[in-house]
């Protein structure tokens, strides 16, 4: 029926009104996708430096994520080599996972001595070589790789600290951390005096009997497995900020030989969790599944926790960045919808006497309607396709303008950057929706045109 | 395409007892009253009576464009009060052809696919319906006018293509509604002899409206309406 010539002529005879409503559509377009890639790439660089810091997938002791934070040491694993190597030996998630590793987590007193300044700590022991090989996880190749860790395979008391607990510690002078001021001087004597962390010191001194290599020195008060109060040395190499200020003021990172030794003293030296850092993301499902499943059929009395629900700050980045774009996505929906309505309802005006000709040389009722669903479709098509390519050439725009912004989660300014990860799904879905959009939005118009009756059309002057 | 097989003598169009009234909120306006006609086949017929007389919706109804209040419409011997739209339009398709006062060219079709435009619901092959395009408009002689739009031809040109595009599918009914209304007498008079000529050749059914003199006097039936009803 020459439905799709006479929709193409028809949309280039009304070249005015077709470069409004396309301009409509393509501006929705561009907005959608520049915001789109922006959550995009900030939801993946989120999700790259969550990955980096705790893996895909952590293995505890079952109970351990309700109720371990209060006593790590009863909520370990202990036999943690065997069930590294079952999971190492399994073909399915040997294949996924790119790191294996155990890790420590441990709360208690770090002292800084020559102050008498004293803070709570939430300590991360970690293998060095593995935490450095994690921190180069770059799935989306977003993120440069972590740099150094701070941590040394081949000397075990050295570590990093957050900044806030550099600062609360006096250390920034020792460790050069950029605006980061000295404590104030306390004169606090007598009951008030931080006696017991000299003593601490003093104990520390006592029990390794080694003086600890060049840095901030200080000294770690846990309590064991055992409830036994243990000392060990930490020199600190480094401070590093951790974007929340309330990790940044605790966050002290160390060897996970030295953890051990402070979480378990003499006794038998265990893990609190077994890190899985998978090759790829979207494999995180099938890996839990394997790994719970395989964990069950040895009936090991381990629990599986993925890093959404151990980082809840993730799921809801993800969900408000979800909800913005949504709200943009209706806008941008409504006012697409309402200039199709507008321009198609002009043209079925325009045509009605046209309409009453196509109806008497025997067209049928639902092929009018077709015929101004297809224009609609048509002007959906064009102002999409146009606003992706100008969305190209904004991002590339935005790319090469140098600059920097502070996502959720980070400590300092990155570049922004609008990432090309993932944006043929969005383009695809942006496409695919606008021209729906467009095409629904023609459906009024043309449902009026077509349940008009012959005779009042072609009266139609 | 219609069957060209009709019965001997049988009527192209026979209305009976016809009636059309307009609602119009409180008041009701018959603008055709009780009309009983038989119009031959394969003649060039003429309904004349002046303007308001209910000569256009007479032809709207013959035309399955519009449908009586009353009464029962035959089309080369099928009724048509039972057809639902969807069968009107296919009996319209196959059936009718239209020509119209302001000549009702799609303006963003060419002459050639405004002619062939007809012919695309009918299921015949490409070749097929170029060879009827470009027969129609050379009988109509604008085949140096295939590729022109409608705002590229004179008045004359566009209805000699609307009466190509009526005549194109070899309908069994062609209808004119006041086909030399809005012409010049000159050109006009050469659109008449064309229908007259044309409707020679194909030996189609002609029914047209008007109230041209000119035209009259080429009718082989005439009939006359005056307020909806016809006059004997």
């Amino acid at each position: 029926m020459k439905l799709f010539t006479i929709a193409r002529r028809n949309i280039r005879r009304n070249a005015r009104r077709t470069a409004l409503t396309t301009t409509a559509i393509a501006v929705g377009v561009v907005a959608l996708l520049l915001f789109g890639q922006f959550v995009i790439t900030t939801v993946l660089g989120f999700q790259t430096n969550t990955v980096r810091r705790t893996g895909h997938l952590s293995v505890f002791h079952a109970g351990y994520f309700d109720f371990g934070a209060g006593n790590p040491g009863a909520y370990s694993i202990a036999d943690y080599q065997s069930v590294m190597r079952l999971i190492q030996d399994d073909s399915v998630l040997g294949a996924l996972a790119d790191v294996i590793t155990p890790t420590v987590t441990l709360y208690g007193i770090a002292a800084n001595a020559q102050i008498d300044a004293t803070k709570t700590f939430v300590g991360s022991g970690v293998v060095p070589a593995d935490r450095a090989r994690m921190g180069r996880w770059n799935e989306y190749h977003l993120e440069p790789a972590h740099p150094d860790s701070g941590l040394s395979d081949g000397d075990i008391s050295r570590g990093v600290v957050g900044v806030g607990l550099a600062r609360v510690l006096g250390l920034c002078h020792d460790l050069a951390v950029p605006r980061c001021p000295a404590p104030p001087v306390t004169t606090a004597t007598g009951a008030d005096a931080p006696a017991a962390v000299t003593n601490v010191s003093e104990l520390s001194r006592r029990e390794t009997g080694t003086p600890a290599p060049g840095g901030a020195r200080l000294d770690l008060l846990a309590a064991t497995a055992g409830g036994a109060p243990n000392v060990v040395n930490f020199v600190v190499t480094r401070a590093d900020p951790q974007g929340v200020k309330e990790l940044d003021d605790a966050y002290l990172a160390m060897h996970f030989a030295l953890a051990q030794e402070l979480l378990y003293g003499r006794g038998a030296h265990e893990a609190v969790a077994i890190v899985l850092q998978l090759h790829r993301t979207e494999d995180l499902a099938r890996a839990k599944a394997r790994l719970t499943g395989l964990l069950a059929a040895h009936h090991l009395d381990l629990e599986v926790r993925d890093f959404g629900e151990l980082v809840p700050f993730y799921g809801q980045v993800i969900g408000l960045f979800g909800a913005i774009f949504s709200f943009v996505a209706t806008i941008m929906a409504i006012i697409v919808l309402f200039s199709v309505i507008n321009t198609m309802s002009m043209s079925v005006m325009e045509r009605t006497n046209e309409i009453g000709t196509v109806r008497a040389l025997g067209l049928r009722r639902r092929d009018v309607r077709r015929q101004f669903l297809l224009e609609g479709a048509l002007l959906g098509v064009i102002g999409a396709t146009a606003g992706i390519v100008l969305a190209v050439l904004c991002s590339i725009l935005v790319n090469r303008a140098g600059l920097h912004w502070m996502p959720p989660g980070q400590s300092a300014p990155v570049p922004l950057r609008l990432s090309a990860a993932g944006i043929v799904p969005l383009i695809g879905g942006v496409w695919t929706g606008l021209v729906i959009m467009s095409t629904l939005a023609a459906l009024l118009p043309a449902s009026r045109a077509a349940r008009m009756p012959v005779v009042d059309s072609l009266r139609h002057v | 395409m219609t069957d060209r097989s009709p019965a001997p003598n049988a009527p192209a169009v026979r209305l009976h007892q016809v009636s059309k009234t307009y609602d119009l909120g409180t008041v009701g306006v018959a603008a055709v009253h009780d009309v009983t006609l038989d119009i031959p086949s394969r003649r060039f017929s003429v309904i004349v009576g002046p303007s308001g007389s209910g000569k256009t919706t007479l032809l709207n109804l013959i035309g399955c464009i519009d449908t009586p209040t009353a009464g029962t419409i035959e089309i080369d011997g099928r009724s048509v009060a039972a057809l639902t739209d969807d069968a009107l339009s296919d009996f319209r398709a196959h059936h009718i052809g239209f020509v119209f006062q302001t000549f009702n060219l799609i303006p963003v079709l060419t002459a050639y696919e405004n002619v062939e435009y007809p012919l695309l619901r009918l299921g015949l092959t490409p070749a097929r319906r170029q060879e009827l395009t470009l027969g129609m408009l050379d009988a109509v002689g604008l085949l140096d006018r295939a590729d022109r739009r409608p705002n590229q031809l004179s008045g004359g040109q566009k209805q000699r293509i609307a009466i190509a595009r009526a005549l194109v599918k070899s309908p069994a009914i062609v209808l004119a509604d006041e086909p030399t209304a809005n012409l010049d007498s000159h050109t006009g008079a050469a659109i008449i002899a064309l229908m007259q000529r044309m409707q020679a050749m194909s030996r189609t059914t002609f029914i047209i409206s008007t109230h041209d003199g000119q035209l009259m006097s080429h009718a082989e039936e005439t009939y006359h309406i005056r307020d909806g009803a016809l006059e004997s």
